[in-house]
């Protein structure tokens, strides 16, 4: 689904990102895991179309497709979904009205009419039953005043309605406590099929109990230094990045 | 000749067949040598550094139209908030239209200035109250004055309830090359009555129009006024708007102004506290584009103890567009326990608009809660990607943006229909189908 080449980025003339290569393939998961700075973040902003950041050199294509001709509503278009870590706060604009208009904005994209009314309510219904949302919830202007729990549980709300290819759960772990941490990655694990991909990334490995990844791989310095299966994150855990740096020291 | 001498010149002959009472006579003839003394405001004058009427008055304006224009009914009922039962004062080229209006006499009275201004049974409503808190040393507000004749008079007794909004609206037909138009309207709420305004000036017709329109209101003690401006004219109209408001203890007023159209506007708005425990509130929504230009001259002056203003004015301005925000409170050394707010926040879209922004706050009272706050900022580039990522186009999504920084003065909009209409003109203006019903 995914294919990344030797991906080079910089931001303001800084290199953030120094050759990555990453296939993701439909029904898998990813973790991507690394210490603060290590590019994680640029790496997930940079697959989702932030053109804040500048990319030099490598390729990235959506099956098949080359991304960087694309903006992000057109990436968006195709099936891309960043959860964000810091999600945007929109007074004004209620949960409700904003995913209706990025929906119907989805559907135009494809050459399709609006969504009708009562099938979108519907669906909204049924998706914030699924991450334990009310109905209040709903009508208040867009993450004004969330706490980071409401945060985290909207954007993956957001992420079930609009059933990206590929999604990006950027640090959703953040700011969670356990029992929110459950309910958000329930709702991941219930929207993953066959036809669709993930890529997780965080620091730690917490999440990581609860939404199981195929692939972990260890970003340090702007390279994947050591990709494995999800015994990689729990040595992580157990032994810190510090062997990883060492690793990177050495190894290149 | 220059527009100035024809304004002084031609006042004679406006004068002469007019049945005046002798102390409105006197009233316009002072207000014409305040004119004729201080001449049209320049940009050396504090109050008008930011906006220049210079080039407005390089032209021949007419002032009094020739014949009366008519105009078809469909062509001017969008103007109307026609989904909704109201009063209407409708003029067009400053003439009455009967046809167009809906006054009434039947326990308030919805009618017309000019005959307020001559009927004996209005004598004593007039000696009271016009020209009363329009200050004399304006030169717009004093040739406004000088040429006072026609507008809305509106009286609400004690105790009612006005149960429509009342609507006053001048046209501009276009069939004068070039029009000066000055109405003048006069609003009395009485104790305990309420009442829903709505005023605008809309030209039929690109051709050049300046109106000079002043507007003085009483609100008294335990009263409701919503008054609600809306200025989304033609780009070859101007509009320079004086409003004078007085406010009883007890009373509640509210103006809000949406600037959204025209070639340069001018607002002055002036709140005056004879009371305690009174509640001002001004709000403004100004949009721009091209080489419009908007200016808020606001002032409340909190004159009594125990009252409280706010004001909250947003901005959004594009290409070369123009604001001006100058706001002032004055707090009176009587005036303790006063809450006054002022915001001002401002977005340039693009970099050749620009905005000045200058709160004046003058407190000579030492226990008072005051505030203001101005910003000039952009849209934010992490909330625009923020959009764009759900797939919403970056037209859109600016415009989905920039509606929520006006939102908020929206909100306290009273009239359902009339939010709805605005909000329509503000996605119209903005550019987009905001792809949801507000």
């Amino acid at each position: 689904m995914l294919t990344i080449e030797n991906l080079h980025a910089e931001v303001e003339g800084k290199a953030i990102l120094k050759g990555i290569d990453l296939d993701v393939k439909a029904g898998e998961v990813h973790a991507i895991m690394g210490p603060n700075g290590s590019g994680k973040s640029t790496l997930s902003s940079l697959i989702a179309g932030n053109e804040e950041y500048q990319l030099t050199k490598g390729k990235m294509l959506l099956r098949g497709k080359d991304l960087i001709e694309l903006d992000a509503e057109e990436r968006a278009h195709e099936g891309i979904f960043l959860s964000f870590q810091y999600p945007v706060e929109i007074p004004g604009v209620s949960v409700t009205n904003f995913i209706k208009t990025a929906i119907n904005a989805n559907r135009k994209a494809k050459g399709l009419e609006d969504m009708p009314a009562s099938e979108l309510l519907k669906k909204i219904r049924e998706k914030a039953k699924l991450l334990d949302i009310d109905s209040k919830f709903l009508s208040r202007s867009l993450n004004e005043g969330f706490s980071g729990g409401e945060k985290k549980r909207n954007e993956i709300f957001q992420m079930a309605m609009l059933e990206p290819s590929l999604s990006i759960l950027d640090e959703t772990d953040s700011g969670l406590d356990i029992d929110a941490l459950k309910i958000v990655a329930n709702g991941v694990n219930k929207l993953k099929n066959k036809d669709n991909a993930t890529i997780v990334i965080t620091h730690y490995q917490r999440l990581l109990d609860y939404i199981v990844p195929d692939f972990v791989h260890v970003l340090f310095d702007g390279r994947i230094v050591k990709s494995g299966t999800k015994e990689l994150a729990h040595e992580l855990e157990a032994k810190g990045y510090d062997w990883i740096k060492e690793l990177a020291s050495h190894g290149v | 000749m220059e527009f100035k001498e024809k304004l002084i010149s031609s006042h004679l002959a406006f004068e002469e067949d007019l049945n005046l009472d002798d102390s409105v006579h006197e009233t316009r003839a002072s207000a014409l040598k305040v004119f004729e003394e201080k001449g049209f405001p320049s940009k050396r004058e504090e109050a008008w550094k930011y906006t220049s009427i210079e080039a407005l008055i390089q032209k021949d304006y007419a002032l009094f139209p020739k014949s009366e224009a008519s105009i078809n009914v469909n062509d001017v009922k969008k103007y109307f908030l026609y989904d909704t039962d109201t009063y209407k004062v409708i003029f067009i080229d400053g003439i009455y239209s009967p046809f167009l209006s809906n006054t009434t006499h039947d326990g308030l009275d919805v009618c017309l200035m000019s005959a307020a201004l001559t009927k004996p049974k209005y004598r004593e409503l007039i000696n009271t109250y016009f020209n009363k808190i329009a200050p004399e040393d304006d030169s717009l507000t004093a040739l406004n004055t000088s040429y006072a004749k026609e507008g809305a008079y509106i009286y609400i007794p004690k105790n009612i309830v006005a149960e429509k909004p009342i609507e006053i609206i001048h046209f501009s037909s276009g069939n004068e090359n070039a029009l000066w138009l000055q109405p003048r309207n006069l609003i009395v709420v009485d104790q305990n009555a309420q009442v829903q305004i709505i005023e605008r000036h809309q030209s039929l017709k690109e051709h050049p129009v300046v109106t000079n329109c002043v507007t003085e209101i009483y609100v008294h003690q335990d009263a409701f006024l919503d008054y609600y401006k809306l200025q989304n004219d033609l780009p070859s109209a101007s509009l320079i708007d004086s409003t004078y408001i007085v406010q009883e203890k007890k009373s509640h007023a509210s103006v809000h102004t949406f600037s959204l159209g025209g070639k340069l506007t001018r607002n002055n708005l002036r709140f005056f506290h004879k009371g305690e425990h009174i509640m001002s509130t001004l709000k403004g929504v100004t949009i721009l584009h091209g080489k419009q230009h908007v200016d808020h001259a606001t002032l409340v002056h909190h004159a009594q103890p125990n009252c409280e203003s706010h004001q909250d004015y947003k901005g959004i301005f594009a290409e070369r567009s123009e604001g001006v925000f100058n706001g002032q409170i004055l707090v009176d050394k009587i005036a303790q326990k006063t809450n006054a707010f002022q915001q001002n926040n401002n977005i340039l879209i693009d970099d050749q608009a620009t905005v000045n922004t200058k709160p004046q706050l003058e407190i000579f009272a030492d226990d008072v809660k005051c505030s203001h706050g101005c910003t000039i900022g952009q849209l934010d580039e992490e909330a625009l990607f923020y959009l764009r990522s759900r797939g919403i186009p970056k037209k859109e999504a600016k415009a989905l943006m920039t509606y929520a920084f006006a939102n908020n003065v929206l909100a306290s909009v009273q009239l359902p229909s009339l939010k709805k209409r605005i909000n329509g003109q503000i996605a119209k203006k903005l550019g987009v189908n905001l792809g949801f019903d507000l």
